[in-house]
This record gives C-alpha cells, structure tokens and sequence, in this order.
C-alpha cells in the first residue's frame, strides 16, 4: 500500500458544491426540531431542573446538605469544577493550536468543540460559587474599592483561578464570537423569515465578506489564536496551583501543571468525540465530520492518555524517592485504602482503555470509539475525585482522618451539571451553525487558485 | 431610478481563479475604489488589497503592554500601600506570586482589544445600512461566488465602461447598486412617545411602590419586625432580668489609661510638658484651642468671649498670673477644671491638651514680644520678600 504523502488528504469527503455545504449545515436550524430533538431536549433539561432544585435546596439549608465535611471540605464541588474545566480545554485546542500547526481538519470540529469550551467552562465555573455556600460573596473577589477598604489576596492561587477561569471564559467567547460572525452574514442573506433575518444582521454586524476586512480578520484570527494558546495552558496548570501550592501529601507536586494540561486536553477531546459522534449522526454531516477526524482524536487521546498514565507512574516514583512517609502513605492509600475502588476505576478507565486506540482498526471503529471516550470521561472525573478525596481524608494527622460520603444532593448537583452541559449543546445546535460555513468552505476541493494562473 | 445614487457595480466570478485574475487587472487598470466579496478568505487576495501586511497587532502589543503594567502596579498598590498585609511571611511586593494574575490580565485585553480594534475601528462595524447589503449578489458572495466591486467614487467611474470592463475579465450577473435612501429615524414619533412616557411612569411607580410600601407589607418587613432586645428592657431570658449586657466588674476598656493626679494643683512636680513646640504640635495645638477654648478665652487669649452675655467670659490668658502657671497646672486646670470652667477631659486627649499648652505659651510671647523677636520677625520677613515697616 503506498500513499502519496506529498498531497494533503480532503478535509471534506464527496466535494460537494459550496452551496450544498450551506445547506446541510444550515438544514439543522432552518428545520423544525424534530420529534427525537425533542426527546434529548426533554431528558437533559429534566436533569437541569433536579440540579435547579438541588441548588435552590442547598442554598435554602446551607451546604451541610452535602457529604462535604472536615476535613474533606473540597469534595464533588471541586472535583466537578476541575474536571469541566478540563472538559473545556479541547476546544480552545482545536482552535487555536490546532490553527497554529495549519492543521486543516480542525476547521471541520473547530467550531463545536469552541461551543463546547464555553459550556463546559459555563459549567465548572458554578461549582466554585455553589461550594461557597452563600454565593452572593461571590463578589468580593472581584477587585473593586469596597467599603472595607479590602482588596482581594492577590497571592492566592485561588484568586488566580478566578481571573484565570474569567479571562478563560471571555476570550473563548470572543474567539466563537469573532468565528461567528461570517457564517451570522450567510445565515442572515439565506433567511426569509424576518425576525429571523433581523436577529442575524444584529449578530453579522453588517458583515460583507469583504477582502479587505478578511485581511484584517486573517491577521486577527492569528493573533486570537496566539494569544489562546499560552492561555489554555495557563488556566488547567492555574487550578492545578490550587492543589500544588497547598502541602497536603499528593497534592504537593510539581509535576501537576504539566499534568492537570494533559488530563484536560484528554478529557476534553474525549467529551468533542463523544458528542460528535451522536452530532455528525444526527445531522447527516459524517461527509464535513468524516471518520478521518474521528481517528486524529483518537491519536491525540491516545498519546495524552498515555502522558497521564506517565503521570501517574512518577507520582509513585517520587512518593518513594522524596522519602516522605506521608508521601508513600498517601500513594498505597489510593492505591489499596478506603477508595482504593475509585484509584483503579482511574486507572484503568485512563491508562488501561485508551492504549486499545493503537490499533487501527479500533480507531476507525465508531461505536467502540464511543465506549472508550465515555470510560475516558469517567476515568478522569475519578481521577479528580481521587486526588481531592483521597488526600483530603486522610493527611499527617490521623486523628483528623474522615472519610467521604457523597449525599444525593451531591449527585443531583453532578448529574445535573450534564444536564446544563447538554441542554446549552443541543441548545446550540439548533439554533447556530455546528460547523464553521466560511471555514469548511477555504478547505474544499479547488476552494483556492490554482498556481497555474487559473487557465 | 434618477432619484438614486450610484455606489457601485458590481460582477459575480464562479472559481476563485477567475476573482483573482479579474483582481489583479483591477488593480493593474489602475482603479482605487474596488473591493472583493469572497465566501472565505482567498489565497494571494491580500496582495491584491494591499502590500502592506496589517498593522492591527500593534494594537496588541500596546495594549497587552499596558495592560501588564497596569495589574502589576495595581496588584502592587493594593497589597503594599491601599492596605498592606503581610500574608504567608512573603514581602509586599512578592513578584513570582503576581505573575499569573498579570499574565491574564494581558491576554484579556489584548483580546478584547485587538478584537474591539478589528470591528469598531478597521472594520467600521456595526454597518447594517451599507449599501451593498441586502442585494442579489450578496445574497451569492455569502453562498458560493466570488464578487468585485467597483464603486461610483472611483476616479476613473463612468457607469457604461465599467459595465463593460467587468464583462470582459469574466464577469457575471453585473448589477448596479444603488445608496439607500436615508434613513428616516422613528424616535420622535409621537406614538413612540407615549410609549417612553409609559414606560418612564411605571418604572418610576413600580420602584416607588416597591421600595416604600411594599419592603414595609409582610412578608418583607422581616427585617423590621426582629425578635431582639432593647439595652433598658426587662429581659425574660437572662437571670437579672436586665436585657443590657454590661461588661463584668473590673472590666477596663481598651486603651484606658488611668489617670494618677486627680486632685494634684500642679503636676510639674512629676513631669513637664512632653511635646516640644515644633510647627506640628503648635498646629494641633491652634485648631483645638481655637475649638475648645476660643469660645471663653477668645481667639487670641485676651478674654474676648464670644458667649458674652449667656456664660461668664473667660479669664484672659495673657494676665502676669497666667503667664506664671506652670505647664502642669495649666494642664490640671483643662484636665479637672475650675470655677466655672468644667473638665474637658474628655473631650481633649491628653496629647492635645499639652499641645494647647504649647500654642498657649506661643499666643502669651506674642502678647509680651521682646526686642529680640522684632529682629527675628523682620529677618524672616526680609527673606521672604514681605517688609511691611
């Protein structure tokens, strides 16, 4: 089997007409949701109201509801947090540094998986709120000159989180937004219903297509997309900060950041897999979101999967090597104590699983795909319960040992958070173009000149 | 349509190769006011547009820069000046810990810069009134052609010749587009009116009601109706059936310092005055003398009460006796009182009560200047430039 390597594979499976492009993206909003539309829509949003009523119910007695205790105080609001905004660090990936190293599939996912990263940081930035208990203090970490002439810690790796996670939130807005626009001018010179075409004319900003603003929008995409890239690095090393910088044995480690960013970018190209895979179904596009895409997540899990479990091989090197008896407790602790369960389920949901991704032919195969992306997002949202629960429980003292118990507030509030998740995609597809209509356009067949002058 | 302006015509091309060549003639033809509508960003268009690669990352940088220094200096300026803490035994100016802040901080406004820069100022975005909007061809450059403009603004425009020549490099469907007529705002429409004035009045009533009767109407005056204790009520709780709580006997209040020399004419013989007469304690001195004491003894000691008639005037300060109290019985008298002068030690801290002392002896040198301070005040006045005898 030889391959011409020379010649780039088609992004687009088929070569249909630009015209033809418009449509299949577009159908899904011009149509009418359809009767299984309804359905999902029915589920997730039931899972959005127990989460609803979870809260209301948390803030009317307080978080004494959960299992959260002492000195387990973190618990399933942090794990939570953490792992959606690991969800989240996919998409601003695929985006922007994707974009950077010209990878020209990406264009097809890009803007999904940025949809995905608002969500899912929509998502993990409740949970720090809610953990609080009294969310209306939320405020003060906003610094503003207060009446008690106080400023927020600024040298607190919690504090961090909060510009961290903002800034994070913002740009990835900006960056959908500024993606948006183009295809708001193709919804807006498509529609015929005018309040329709109202709403996109506000949203396309008058927007022409014009060459000279694309020379301008070209650079500017470019800038976004490098200034993205050093951010989504920061923002999982800046909440794994939160755990690095405190001294409780299996949290203070240098090899987090480096670890927190691979786990995330894991966990969210398996949640972009997850989700795709229902979406390119639903919505007929598995020529523009091709089993080729599919395989390139694939490799890219594969080798963070395997960064990980990296990851947790030296962590039990250096709780023997740093010499610390409470390190090399903390580490058979997870391995063999009381949630010793949770330690294996990570491991073999992260480790063992995604390593099957070597062979081709599971690679290309969609619903064993779909079975391994979903262990993934479970692996790593044990993963966070383990790092926080096991370290918590049991530190230097063992007179202040105490175990967890989750309460079904708890689990209301986590289930529910997938249903705010599903219910802003679904949401989303119906109502804005899943892929990028300007972007999958530049990468069809003869979609730039050619270099013999056109003749 | 005569009655319309001309802003251009425009040609549709179905390849990508046929808008470029056709961009390139432009360009070469010598035309200025033309543009290019293409679904997606065409390769080699933008050496058409310009040779020049675009200068929007400047706006970046800028503000990037600006926006380090700025969180840099204000991280600084909370921690170390507004409010210093010592947190954690770290400096106030602990730079590693400041370095993710400041990193956010930069990437968040050089984004919202950059991005604010493209649309507002590059763009001249929002635009939904241009004229090129809502026509057949942008109907098509949105889908799947690729369009050149040439506008009515161009030197070189006559309407029939530009047709043409759109013609000849290949075009298709040449459309002319015409201005919009002028936009004819709805705001002082007198049914528009009405509308605001509604609005303005229930919003104005809403929030009155809201605010001042309905916060005293249950359940929302739970704030008005609280179970608690009055300091002079009988109290069912507590054993004593006082509601007030007072503090246990023998309680000292913080910063209470006793005073030993209740009843002491003169206490010179423990100590004298401790503040020197420097420009600040005379300062202190002046505006509590002219607070406390003014009233009585007037404003500059000589007796001239400005209560005369409703309180006994004050004695003058400037009388041989006065002029021989020592500091420590003048410091007893504003401390204890005497005739009818009552204590103002409680309204004077015992710091100032010296420092009135002082601005005391300085008001009585001037009553009874020597030769000597002629001198001195006429050297000073002669540095200053302010002879006056």
């Amino acid at each position: 089997m030889t391959k011409d390597y020379s010649v780039e594979l088609e992004v687009i499976e088929g070569n249909p007409s630009l015209r033809a492009l418009d449509d299949v993206i577009i159908k899904p909003i011009d149509a009418r949701p359809t009767k299984k539309y309804n359905i999902l829509l029915s589920i997730t949003v039931t899972l959005l109201l127990i989460m609803a009523v979870c809260i209301g119910l948390t803030f009317y007695y307080g978080v004494g509801l959960w299992g959260n205790n002492q000195p387990v105080a973190w618990a399933f609001a942090i794990t939570n947090f953490v792992f959606w905004v690991g969800i989240g660090h996919a998409g601003t990936l695929i985006s922007a540094i994707l974009y950077l190293l010209r990878q020209q599939w990406r264009n097809g996912i890009a803007r999904f998986a940025e949809a995905m990263t608002i969500f899912a940081v929509i998502c993990a930035g409740m949970f720090p709120i809610i953990h609080m208990g009294r969310p209306w203090l939320a405020g003060y970490l906003i610094p503003y000159p207060n009446t008690h002439l106080i400023w927020p810690n600024f040298i607190s790796p919690l504090v961090w989180d909060v510009f961290a996670v903002s800034t994070y939130l913002t740009v990835s807005l900006v960056f959908w937004y500024v993606g948006l626009i183009p295809d708001f001018a193709t919804l807006r010179d498509r529609a015929t219903n005018k309040v329709k075409k109202t709403i996109y004319s506000l949203f396309s900003l008058g927007w022409r297509n014009s060459s000279r603003h694309w020379r301008h929008y070209e650079k500017v995409y470019m800038i976004l997309a490098g200034l993205a890239t050093p951010l989504v690095l920061s923002v999982h090393t800046v909440v794994s900060w939160d755990f690095a910088a405190a001294i409780i044995p299996g949290w203070h480690s240098t090899i987090f950041p480096p670890y927190f960013v691979a786990g995330a970018i894991f966990s969210g190209f398996a949640m972009v897999s997850t989700v795709l895979i229902f979406v390119r179904t639903v919505f007929n596009m598995e020529h523009i979101i091709t089993i080729d895409h599919i395989e390139k997540m694939n490799k890219i899990i594969l080798l963070t999967g395997s960064m990980v479990g990296y990851a947790y091989i030296v962590e039990w090197f250096m709780s023997w090597y740093s010499g610390t008896p409470f390190e090399l407790f903390t580490a058979m602790n997870r391995a063999f104590g009381p949630y010793a369960w949770a330690y294996w389920v990570m491991m073999s949901c992260n480790v063992f699983f995604p390593q099957l991704f070597w062979f081709k032919k599971i690679r290309r195969s969609i619903p064993i795909t779909l079975v391994l992306v979903i262990l993934v997002n479970v692996g790593m949202w044990f993963e966070r319960f383990v790092i926080i629960v096991t370290s918590l429980s049991r530190d230097f003292l063992p007179s202040s040992w105490h175990n967890y118990h989750p309460t079904i507030y708890d689990f209301g509030i986590l289930f529910g958070s997938f249903g705010l998740f599903f219910t802003l995609i679904l949401l989303f597809a119906k109502t804005l173009p899943v892929v990028s209509i300007a972007e999958i356009k530049s990468v069809s067949k003869d979609a730039q000149p050619g270099h013999n002058g056109g003749d | 349509m005569p009655d319309k302006k001309l802003f251009g015509v425009t040609a549709l091309f179905d390849s990508p190769d046929g808008i470029l060549n056709a961009a390139k003639k432009i360009k070469e033809d010598g035309y200025k006011k033309y543009d290019f509508n293409t679904p997606y960003p065409i390769h080699g268009m933008d050496d058409v547009i310009s040779s020049k690669p675009s200068k929007l990352g400047y706006i970046t940088l800028f503000f990037g820069f600006s926006a380090a220094a700025f969180i840099l200096s204000f991280m600084w300026w909370t921690l170390a000046i507004s409010y210093p803490l010592v947190i954690g035994g770290k400096p106030y100016f602990p730079l590693p810990a400041f370095v993710p802040i400041t990193f956010e901080f930069t990437v968040l406004l050089a984004v919202l810069s950059t991005v604010f820069g493209m649309i507002a100022v590059a763009f001249n975005l929002p635009y939904n009134s241009h004229p090129l909007l809502d026509t057949e061809y942008m109907r098509n450059v949105t889908s799947d052609k690729y369009g050149a403009v040439i506008e009515a603004s161009d030197p070189q425009f006559e309407e029939n010749k530009v047709k043409e020549y759109l013609k000849s490099l290949g075009g298709k469907s040449i459309e002319l587009i015409y201005e919009p007529e002028e936009l004819k705002l709805k705001v002082f429409e007198p049914r528009f009116l009405v509308f605001l004035t509604i609005v303005a009045v229930l919003s104005s009533a809403v929030t009155y009601i809201s605010l001042n009767k309905l916060m005293y109407l249950p359940p929302f005056d739970f704030m008005l109706n609280q179970k608690k204790g009055s300091a002079q009520e009988e109290s069912s709780f507590f054993a004593d059936k006082h509601e007030m709580r007072k503090p246990p006997v023998g309680t000292v209040a913080r910063g209470f310092l006793p005073y030993e020399f209740l009843g002491v004419a003169d206490t010179n013989q423990f100590y004298g005055n401790p503040l020197l007469p420097t420009k600040k304690v005379l300062a202190l001195g002046q505006e509590k003398f002219l607070t406390f004491c003014s009233p009585c003894h007037g404003n500059y000691g000589d007796g001239s009460s400005r209560l005369m008639g409703q309180f006994p005037p004050g004695p003058t300060l400037h009388s041989a006796t006065v002029i021989g109290y020592s500091d420590g019985k003048i410091y007893n008298i504003i401390t204890n009182g005497q005739n009818v002068m009552p204590s103002y030690a409680y309204q004077i801290t015992r710091e100032q009560r010296w420092a009135i002392i002082n601005y005391i002896r300085v008001l009585q040198r001037s009553g009874n200047p020597k030769p000597s301070d002629f001198t001195a005040i006429n050297k000073t006045d002669k540095e200053s430039g302010n002879v006056q005898n």
